[in-house]
């Protein structure tokens, strides 16, 4: 059927960038530039892995990037459930009114408080550490109060009431209760901010000077180099580079599909 | 002492101690988020409008200057050049990507798909990558002589054009890069339309209507809060765009590509000019506000909410 054509087609295309990438870092340099472009590498080559491997100090970004996203997700995961318990359990004065705010900050753009939190970090002497990119997650972000409070409210209040006839406080609620129940959310949340912190150009950019610092994202750039001015870069080995700062994302997509589908799926669909 | 006339003290009842006892937790609760919306959020936006009134760089401390600031930006060619870049970026790719996510969700949802979760995880892996190494890869497919894109337009015989080096084509790249991504949409739409109850269909045909008109009487209006949603997340999202113009064409060729906030980026970390900058953070506040409050106003015309009883 015409449908079912279209529809392959278009997933082709939309394959086609990962092959290319792919098909050129397996390549040598003279071949990359070949006109026109092969698209499947004849020879096929190894060696631009270990020598973008070995063109910048990757271990260090790596563990750089990693001590950022893992103190990230877990600062995600504990204040985002602890804050849309509260809004979707409790019953407090002006909690509808506070959601909306939620809500609202959604739609604010991450630059328009950009400058004076860099200076609120500067005056801290956060600079040039990691911590103005951590601390942030500490304190919930909309799309994860959103997304955990639809998940929370879909969980029986009936479970509420028996665990508090047998005399739990409301924090042994949401802890031993709620919380549990909220797995697939919570998957969700660790895998998007996992993605969001280990994808995250401009926020180490504004406060990573020291080369020591730098995350993946950062390496990478460094790597490339100025794409369109000061002469090209090698492109075959910045594809293979590229190609291994996605690898990670595109792993663990492939594990957790469900539960990125669905924390998509709750926003979008329930927004 | 009368027995009959003693009045019995005023005593709480267990529902007051019990909602104040609420109200405190609930704040508690909350207060990561409240803190944090005040500290890291509210009072930043204050002290940026503040900073918006000053001269600022980065050794001294602020000057006044009133509204000077705002003035040189009515005079900024790169301010107003960085507006217009943005504003086609937006009015072009936001469109494109809910009709082309939409389009597609419409055909993977035909009952006649077979391995539907293969597609839509095919059409979704995009949305997965980002950042440096989504920017570098396309910067590669743009390349005029040896990347790909030009390569399968030769195929067909046509000379595909210099892509980001050319002012006229930069932009349209971008653009086109932007929708590579649209299955993250796409599974969104996938979800509202596999969620429209099979009833309306059948009732809609009981009535007589083809294919066609179910598609207007059914489906469209169903799907409209989710496309409103998308709407507005994605026109928020497009004025945000960074990573891909500082890492391609650092704004060029000859600011055909300079986005709003590498504009502001290179305005406050490179000129180090940090009252102008928040100016034009202010600005773009504003312009956000303003065309989200536009498309929501318009909602109640176009957008239908098919019985929700639980609203935020």
């Amino acid at each position: 059927m015409v449908l079912h054509l279209i529809v392959i087609a278009g997933a082709a295309v939309v394959l086609v960038p990962f092959f290319w990438m792919l098909s050129s870092s397996l390549k040598r340099e003279i071949d990359v530039f070949r006109i026109p472009p092969q698209f499947i590498p004849s020879p096929v080559v190894w060696v631009n892995y270990p020598e973008a491997l070995s063109s910048h100090p990757w271990g260090l970004f790596l563990a750089n990037t990693l001590i950022i996203v893992c103190t990230t997700m877990f600062g995600a995961l504990l204040s985002n459930s602890l804050v849309a318990f509260g809004f979707a359990r409790v019953r407090f004065p002006l909690r509808g009114l506070w959601f909306l705010v939620v809500l609202a900050t959604m739609m604010l753009p991450r630059q328009v408080t950009l400058i004076p939190l860099y200076m609120l970090f500067r005056n801290l002497g956060w600079l040039d550490t990691f911590k103005p990119l951590i601390v942030p997650s500490y304190f919930a972000s909309a799309f994860y109060i959103f997304l955990l409070r639809q998940f929370m409210m879909t969980i029986p209040i009936e479970m509420d009431d028996a665990a508090r006839i047998d005399g739990c406080n409301v924090f042994s609620i949401y802890w031993r209760i709620v919380l549990p129940l909220c797995k697939p959310a919570l998957g969700t949340v660790a895998i998007f901010s996992f993605m969001g912190a280990w994808n995250d150009f401009f926020g180490p950019l504004i406060y990573l000077n020291d080369p020591d610092k730098r995350t993946l994202a950062l390496g990478l750039k460094s790597l490339a180099g100025w794409v369109v001015s000061s002469g090209p870069p090698r492109w075959a080995v910045v594809m293979a580079m590229s190609f291994l700062v996605m690898l990670p994302c595109l792993i663990l997509f492939f594990f957790t599909q469900r539960y990125f589908i669905q924390g998509v799926v709750i926003t979008g669909v329930k927004g | 002492m009368n027995a009959v006339s003693k009045r019995w003290p005023r005593r709480r009842t267990y529902g007051s101690r019990l909602a104040r006892n609420a109200a405190i937790a609930g704040y508690l609760f909350i207060s990561p988020w409240l803190i944090g919306f005040l500290c890291l959020t509210l009072g930043p936006m204050i002290a940026s409008l503040y900073f918006s009134l000053t001269k600022y760089g980065m050794l001294d401390m602020p000057r006044w200057v009133g509204l000077g600031n705002y003035s040189e930006l009515l005079e900024d060619a790169e301010f107003w050049q960085s507006l217009k870049v943005t504003s086609i970026y937006t009015f072009s790719s936001v469109p494109l990507h809910l009709m082309f996510g939409f389009m597609v969700a419409l055909m993977l949802n035909q009952n006649a798909i077979r391995s539907l979760s293969l597609f839509r995880t095919v059409y979704y892996l995009p949305a997965v990558v980002s950042g440096v190494a989504v920017a570098v890869l396309w910067a590669w497919i743009f390349q005029p002589k040896a990347g790909i894109l030009n390569g399968v337009l030769a195929l067909v015989g046509i000379k595909g054009p210099m892509w980001l080096l050319d002012p006229t084509w930069a932009l349209p790249a971008m653009i086109v890069m932007s929708l590579w991504g649209v299955g993250g949409g796409m599974v969104i739409y996938l979800a509202g339309l596999q969620g429209i109850p099979t009833v309306y269909y059948e009732a809609a045909s009981i009535d007589g209507a083809n294919a066609w008109q179910r598609f207007w009487a059914v489906t469209v209006p169903m799907m409209t809060s989710v496309l409103f949603f998308n709407l507005i997340m994605g026109i928020v999202g497009s004025f945000q765009v960074f990573t891909q113009a500082y890492v391609m064409t650092r704004g060029g060729p000859m600011d055909a590509t300079l986005f709003y906030i590498l504009y502001l980026y290179v305005t406050a970390f490179r000129r180090f000019r940090m009252g102008y900058a928040s100016a034009m953070a202010w600005i773009l506040f504003v312009v956000i506000l303003a065309v989200t409050s536009l498309v929501i106003k318009s909602s109640s015309a176009w957008v239908y909410y098919a019985g929700e009883t639980i609203k935020a």
